[in-house]
């Protein structure tokens, strides 16, 4: 059925784009430059279909673009007043469910939750802050976790599992008291075998998984989104290809 | 202990006159005024009305997100809490001398905050109470009132503004809360496009600089029962200056003189600023009020900010600005200026020794450097202190093996000033409202007395945990109910009912 990529095709907001029988709406949709807002969704790693950010209308049914994959004609609608209202309102979800205080956030300017909401015009969270209490594990030497941050993406947790075979990160609990723990008695890091060198202490999309003593190095004005917005700027995982 | 006016002694016969908010000041505070019926005045306070807790809440967070966050107290001088924690945290990482590269772009950082600081002072907040008079019309007792009157005047106070402005957005990457300063050092230096552009303008800065401390001096000279007499004061000194005794907005020790001009301690280095400041706090206010331990809260209250710096350091090592401190000194003759106006005279000097440095380090190549930061011994206790440009910032901090904040104290200029500020609205009180029917022009003094001190109420307000309190529950007919107190030390109480 895949023999010629090019013979494929389905419309994205009504452009063509071609895919192969590997790939997912976003990934094809990546492949050829366009943007579909994502947040758990990570080229280098299986698609989770989790945050929902991804989710389109493929031929009027609403999907997750990460794991539904195209059909040779699919009409498919991302960029829509009504979707992009969905995707705000999970945005501000998101936003309410943590502590996300972006004026003295390292990862400011380069946080994909914060370049998505501005993608998305978010101009305030709209719903009542929880305001959880969760503290802060500085107890590794190198690296800080910032649960504050946490949207549960699990992209640290397939890192961890999937690349470097230690399952040090895991999601525990459901619903809405769903929370990341490491694998550890004690519960902090540094009782892990965590190291700076995993491929999970460098996939976190927001603040969470942080190297420790390097915060606002990067000035104001050469970080990942400082330039352009994040539907312009290639996914990080992307860049060196 | 209480001041003179402080606490009226029967203060439920007494008629209230509130100013709430004063206004053109940074940040959101009242005067309350008790009089009897022959509007003799009984009481006067100053009262700071918002709380922010920036001491409580930074617990427990990693020591490099500091600078940025704490810098949030505030939307007008960011740069001094931002560059007053970088300097705290240099004792964290060790860093004991930054490279020439990162000592310059702070220091430029710093006096474009000084600039556009002092400009939005004088020119937005003050210039119409001195060019209009304290009670004309209040109509155009504004800014825009003096763009209309005087429209040079008011163009080259927002240009002066915006080139301030301009100096921190190279530095820092944005004008208003930027990134610039890092433990250790910077992330940036300048480029060459960014010094031109920034060169570009700066001779016209240094002219309407000059201008404006000849338009204030004049004030003196014409008006010298006016300006050197309202809400006139005598109180002690307090500034940073620089090793050398000259004046040195970033770095140096502190030095402190008495109100006829004889220091009371020099060359105090400011990680030791605990042995000598002790703070006290009243169940009226949200502010805290410093004094000098030595001296107690009732002779050691001192003044902080430009008039501070003026007549406490040495000299000025920029010409244009050390022959003006030099004209300011003599005009003061063989005692001190004390008058609360002459914040507005010695401020301009300092905007216009802004303008110089900036201009100095323009030129200097290390600014183009690229070796940014440094680190050494690792610590777990920083103070930094900066001449903010409303008066000395000190900011202290403990940091433990895991990298997070585990104390912070923060003593904000405007918190220096509080007793300062509060005498001089007591003085313009007695002097213009004691006896006299109260006018809004005559209530102008009073506010015009405050923004002289260019106060930020909303940094100085910080503390958690530390303020005496006390809760009334009222009936419809304002008799009191019940009551329940908390004293400073913490402890709760429940006087008995008055019904």
């Amino acid at each position: 059925m895949f023999q010629n990529k090019d013979t494929y095709t389905f419309l994205l907001d009504g452009k063509t784009i071609p895919f192969t029988e590997e790939q997912t709406i976003i990934q094809a949709a990546m492949a050829a430059g366009e943007y579909i807002p994502h947040l758990c969704f990570n080229p280098e790693f299986k698609p989770h279909g989790s945050c929902k950010i991804c989710t389109v209308s493929a031929n009027g049914r609403q999907t997750a673009s990460c794991t539904q994959q195209p059909q040779a004609g699919m009409v498919v609608e991302s960029n829509t007043p009504q979707i992009n209202g969905e995707r705000l309102a999970l945005l501000q979800m998101l936003f309410v469910e943590g502590n996300h205080f972006c004026p003295s956030c390292e990862k400011s300017g380069d946080c994909q939750l914060q370049a998505t909401a501005y993608e998305m015009n978010m101009m305030s969270s709209h719903f009542d802050h929880f305001f959880p209490d969760r503290p802060v594990d500085a107890s590794h030497p190198e690296y800080l976790l910032d649960f504050n941050r946490c949207i549960l993406c699990s992209l640290c947790v397939r890192a961890s599992s999937d690349v470097d075979g230690k399952d040090v990160f895991s999601l525990a609990g459901r619903g809405i008291k769903t929370r990341l723990i490491v694998n550890a008695e004690s519960g902090r890091l540094a009782d892990t075998n965590f190291s700076g060198d995993d491929k999970a202490a460098h996939v976190c999309p927001v603040g969470v998984i942080i190297k420790k003593r390097v915060g606002f190095a990067v000035p104001i004005g050469q970080r990942s989104f400082d330039e352009h917005p994040i539907s312009f700027t290639p996914h990080p995982a992307l860049k060196d290809n | 202990m209480s001041f003179v006016l402080e606490t009226a002694a029967n203060p439920e016969n007494l008629r209230r006159v509130a100013i709430d908010p004063l206004s053109r000041v940074e940040g959101h505070g009242k005067v309350t005024i008790l009089l009897d019926d022959q509007n003799k005045v009984h009481q006067v306070r100053l009262h700071i009305v918002e709380f922010r807790g920036f001491e409580k809440f930074i617990q427990g967070r990693p020591y490099w997100e500091v600078p940025v966050m704490v810098q949030r107290l505030c939307g007008i001088c960011p740069v001094s809490h931002h560059l007053a924690a970088s300097k705290a945290l240099d004792e964290i990482v060790g860093a004991k001398q930054l490279t020439p590269t990162a000592d310059k772009m702070r220091r430029l950082m710093h006096y474009g905050q000084i600039l556009q600081s002092h400009a939005l002072h004088f020119f937005h907040l003050s210039s119409p109470d001195l060019l209009f008079g304290f009670d004309s019309d209040i109509a155009k007792r504004n800014i825009v009132g003096i763009a209309e009157q005087h429209p040079e005047i008011a163009r080259q106070g927002v240009l002066l503004r915006k080139f301030g402005q301009e100096v921190i957005r190279h530095t820092a990457g944005k004008r208003i809360h930027g990134t610039g300063a890092v433990p250790g050092g910077v992330n940036k230096s300048l480029s060459i496009t960014e010094r031109d552009e920034l060169l570009k303008d700066i001779d016209d800065m240094m002219t309407w600089s000059l201008g404006a401390v000849h338009l204030v001096k004049l004030m003196h000279q014409q008006n010298p029962a006016l300006y050197d007499h309202f809400g006139a004061f005598k109180a002690n000194f307090m500034s940073m200056v620089g090793f050398d005794g000259g004046m040195d907005l970033y770095h140096g020790h502190l030095r402190a003189r008495d109100g006829a001009g004889n220091i009371l301690f020099d060359g105090v280095h400011y990680q030791n600023y605990s042995q000598i400041i002790e703070e006290e706090v009243k169940n009226w206010t949200y502010m805290k009020f410093p004094y000098l331990k030595s001296m107690g809260a009732e002779k050691g209250w001192y003044r902080v900010g430009p008039l501070s710096r003026m007549q406490n350091c040495d000299f000025i090592s920029t010409p244009l600005a050390e022959l003006e401190r030099r004209d300011f000194i003599e005009y003061s003759g063989v005692m001190p200026m004390h008058a609360p106006l002459g914040y507005h005279w010695a401020r301009m000097i300092e905007m216009l020794h802004a303008v110089e440095v900036i201009k100095n380090l323009l030129h200097d190549s290390d600014i183009l450097g690229n070796d940014l930061i440094i680190t050494g011994e690792r610590g777990f206790e920083g103070v930094g202190v900066i001449e903010a440009p409303r008066g000395t910032l000190i900011h202290h901090y403990r940091v433990d093996e895991n990298d997070l904040v585990t104390m912070c104290n923060l003593i904000v200029s405007t918190t220096h000033n509080n007793q300062a500020m509060n005498e001089a609205v007591r003085r313009v009180a007695q002097q213009y409202l004691h006896g006299h029917e109260i006018t809004e022009g005559l209530l102008n003094h009073i506010e015009v007395a405050v923004r002289a001190f260019d106060p930020c109420l909303s940094c100085a307000t910080h503390a958690l945990g530390k303020m005496p309190l006390e809760i009334e529950v009222l009936n419809a007919a304002s008799d009191q109910l019940s009551r329940l107190s908390r004293s400073s030390e913490g402890i709760l109480s429940t006087p008995s009912s008055v019904v």
